[in-house]
C-alpha cells in the first residue's frame, strides 16, 4: 500500500522508502532557465567538469530576462547559449518560446518522472503527476552532471478536490484557499498528493496553477494523481497515448487528509505582503489599483486569458494592465480564439513567454506607493519592484475586473 | 564543528526576496551579494553580521531557489542561521555553501537580539546561558558538504578522488 511519493522514489532510488528516509535518486530531467542557468554553468566549470548526464534529459528555456533588458542579462544567455551548442542540448528554447515551468507541461515531462529544476516553481510539473522538486544552482549542476539528486522523502499528505467550482473560479483561487486554510508553514516536510474527483470539473490548466502555488504552501512537492484528464492533455498536446500511469494504492497511508468542495471556493485574495494573507475580494473592494499584471508559470495559460477576456469584452481598463501569456504556444491559440484581440482593444499591454513583472526585473517594475493585482505567485516586499509598492494575489477574473474599474473588484461588479 | 555567536533576530516567514531582491541575482559575487543582504527590510545590515548568528522563526528562506540568498548571508559573516523551521530550498542551499542551519523548535521564545549562543551543528544543541535547546542536527551527506567547506568543494574532491 503506497502512496504516489513513495512509489515513484521508490523507483527512483532503486529501493522500497519510506517518509523520512534520505535518499540518491537518479532523476529523469534537469532544467534550468537564464537567471540560474549562468550560475549552474558557473558551479560546473568550478568543479572542472562540462558534461552533462543526458543530453535529452536536460531541458533550458529563457524566460526570467527575455527578452534582455541589460547587457549583463545579454551575456548571461550568450554563456548559456554557448553551452547549450557546445554540449549539443536538444531541448534548448531561446527567447520567444515559453516560460520554462509552463514548457517543461507542454512539452517534456510524463507522469511518474523525478524533476530536479534550478527554480522554485519546479512544482508547477507535479499538475502532471510528477515528482519535481526545485534545487539550487549547485545542485542542479550537480544533478546536470550525474544524473542524480539526494532528497529526504516527504511525509504524503491527501488532497480531496470535490464537486466542480463555480464560474470564474479557478485553481489560483483554490491554491489560496489551500493558504487560507493551512497558511505557508503547515506543509514543511510534507508532499501533497491531490486527487480530483470529477476530472473534467478540474482541468489541466488549473491543476498547472496549484502544483506551480505547491512551493508558496511550501510543500516538498505537490502531486496531481493522473487520471482521464491528465491522459487527454498529453494527447492534446503533445498525441501521446497513455493509458496507464503510476497512481497511488487505494489504503495508502498519508499522515493527514483533507477535503475541498469546489463549490465553496469564494474569489479569494492574498494581501500584502505574504501569500498566506488571505481574504475574499469583497473585503478588499476599496482598494485602489495602479498596475494589474496577468501572467507569469501561476496565471498566464490560456485559461487564465480567456477568463479575462470575457470580463473585459468591450470594455477599457482603467488600471495600466498588462498580460503575458505564458509560452508561444499558449500566445497563439490565444490569438487564434479572439482573446488577444479582445484584450488589447480594452488597453492591455500584451506580449508572451517573459516572466516580465512577477520578479521585479522589468516590463511593468512598480514604484514607490503604487498598487498591483497581480495573477502570479508572490506578493513578498519588494517583489515586483519598489519595497513600497504592494501586491495582491488574485485570480483572473478578479484581476480582470480589478483592471476594469480601478479597484479590487469581483467579476459581478463589471457593468 | 562548535559556533559561536551574538544573536540578530529575524521574524517568520523571512523570504528570499528579502534576503537578497531580484535585481541582485545577476550576479554570484559574494562580496556584491553581501553588501545588499536584507536591502529591502534593512539596508545596513552587513555592517553588522560579521561574526552574528541569524536566530528566526517559521520556514525561514521560503520563496526561491536563489543560491545567492544563501551565497550572500554566509558572505556578510553569518556564521549560523538557527530557525524554527526552514523551507526546502534554503536549507540545501545553506549547506550547499558552508552556512550552518539548525531547525530549532521553540528557540525564538529562548532567544533576544543580541544575546549570546553556541550551536553543535553536528548534534543541534543550542546553548543559551544555562540553557541547552535541542535542535536538528546536520548529518549524513549533509554534513559531509557542509565539512567541506560546501557541495563545489564536496564534488571537487569526490572528481580528484575518481581521478586519482
Amino acid at each position: 500500500m503506497k502512496t504516489l511519493t513513495e512509489k515513484i522514489l521508490s523507483r527512483a532510488s532503486g529501493r522500497e522508502v519510506s517518509p523520512g528516509d534520505v535518499v540518491e535518486v537518479g532523476v529523469d530531467l534537469v532544467a534550468f532557465h537564464d537567471l540560474t542557468g549562468y550560475h549552474v554553468i558557473e558551479v560546473m566549470e568550478r568543479v572542472g567538469v562540462k558534461k552533462v548526464f543526458r543530453p535529452e534529459g536536460v531541458v533550458i528555456a529563457f524566460d526570467h530576462l527575455v527578452p534582455p533588458p541589460d547587457v549583463r542579462s545579454a551575456e548571461i544567455q550568450q554563456t548559456i547559449r554557448r553551452f547549450a551548442r557546445e554540449l549539443k542540448l536538444p531541448n534548448f528554447h531561446d527567447v520567444g518560446y515559453g516560460i520554462l515551468h509552463q514548457v517543461l507541461v507542454e512539452s517534456y515531462v510524463m507522469p511518474g518522472q523525478v524533476v530536479v529544476v534550478a527554480d522554485s516553481h519546479a512544482s508547477t510539473s507535479g499538475a502532471l503527476g510528477a515528482f519535481a522538486q526545485g534545487m539550487g544552482a549547485s545542485d542542479v549542476a550537480a544533478a546536470a552532471i550525474t544524473g542524480r539528486a539526494w532528497l529526504t522523502v516527504p511525509q504524503p499528505f491527501k488532497v480531496v478536490l470535490e464537486g466542480r467550482p463555480r464560474q470564474w473560479i479557478t485553481g489560483k483561487e483554490v491554491s489560496l484557499e489551500i493558504l487560507r486554510v493551512f497558511k505557508a508553514d503547515y506543509f514543511v516536510g510534507m508532499s501533497i498528493e491531490a486527487f480530483v474527483e470529477e476530472p473534467k470539473a478540474f482541468p489541466m490548466d488549473y491543476r498547472i496553477t496549484v502544483a506551480n502555488m505547491g512551493v508558496e504552501m511550501n510543500a516538498d512537492a505537490l502531486m496531481f494523481v493522473p487520471d482521464e484528464e491528465t491522459s487527454k492533455y498529453l494527447k492534446e498536446m503533445r498525441g501521446v497515448s497513455l493509458s496507464k500511469f503510476e497512481r497511488p494504492d487505494s489504503g495508502a497511508k498519508y499522515v493527514d487528509e483533507y477535503s475541498i468542495e469546489l463549490d465553496n471556493v469564494d474569489f479569494l485574495v492574498a494581501a500584502p505582503s505574504s501569500v498566506d494573507n488571505v481574504k475574499s475580494a469583497r473585503e478588499l473592494s476599496g482598494v485602489e489599483v495602479d498596475v494589474v499584471f496577468i501572467g507569469s508559470c501561476t496565471g498566464g495559460r490560456l485559461s487564465d486569458l480567456e477568463v479575462a477576456a470575457k470580463v473585459m469584452k468591450g470594455k477599457r481598463v482603467r488600471s495600466r494592465c498588462i498580460v503575458v501569456p505564458a509560452s508561444w504556444r499558449t500566445f497563439k491559440r490565444a490569438l487564434e480564439l479572439g482573446y488577444v484581440q479582445t484584450l488589447v482593444e480594452a488597453g492591455c499591454v500584451v506580449t508572451y513567454g517573459t516572466c516580465g513583472p512577477c520578479i521585479g526585473g522589468h516590463f511593468g517594475v512598480l514604484g514607490p506607493g503604487e498598487v498591483a493585482v497581480s495573477t502570479s505567485n508572490r506578493n513578498f516586499i519588494g517583489r515586483m519592484g519598489s519595497p513600497q509598492s504592494k501586491v495582491y494575489l488574485s485570480g483572473p477574473a478578479v484581476a480582470a475586473a480589478t483592471a476594469v474599474l480601478g479597484r479590487i473588484a469581483e467579476p459581478g461588479e463589471v457593468p | 564543528m562548535i559556533v559561536e555567536g551574538r544573536v540578530i533576530k529575524l521574524g517568520d516567514k523571512i523570504d528570499t526576496d528579502v534576503i537578497i531582491p531580484a535585481k541582485h541575482l545577476k550576479s554570484t559575487d559574494p562580496q556584491y551579494l553581501a553588501q545588499h543582504v536584507f536591502e529591502p527590510i534593512d539596508p545596513e545590515f552587513y555592517k553588522k553580521a560579521q561574526g552574528a548568528i541569524i536566530v528566526a522563526g517559521k520556514v525561514f528562506g521560503m520563496g526561491s531557489s536563489r543560491e545567492q540568498a544563501a551565497i550572500a548571508i554566509k558572505a556578510a559573516g553569518v556564521r549560523a542561521v538557527v530557525a524554527e523551521s526552514f523551507a526546502r530550498i534554503f536549507y540545501r542551499n545553506a549547506i550547499n555553501n558552508g552556512l550552518p542551519a539548525i531547525a530549532c523548535p521553540g528557540i525564538t521564545s529562548e532567544v533576544k537580539d543580541g544575546d549570546l549562543i553556541m550551536v553543535n551543528v553536528e548534534t543541534g544543541e543550542v546553548m543559551v546561558g544555562g540553557k541547552v535547546l535541542r535542535g536538528k542536527g546536520v548529518s549524513g551527506m549533509a554534513l559531509e558538504i557542509l565539512k567541506a567547506g560546501g557541495l563545489i568543494e564536496y564534488l571537487k574532491r569526490l572528481q580528484q578522488g575518481s581521478r586519482g
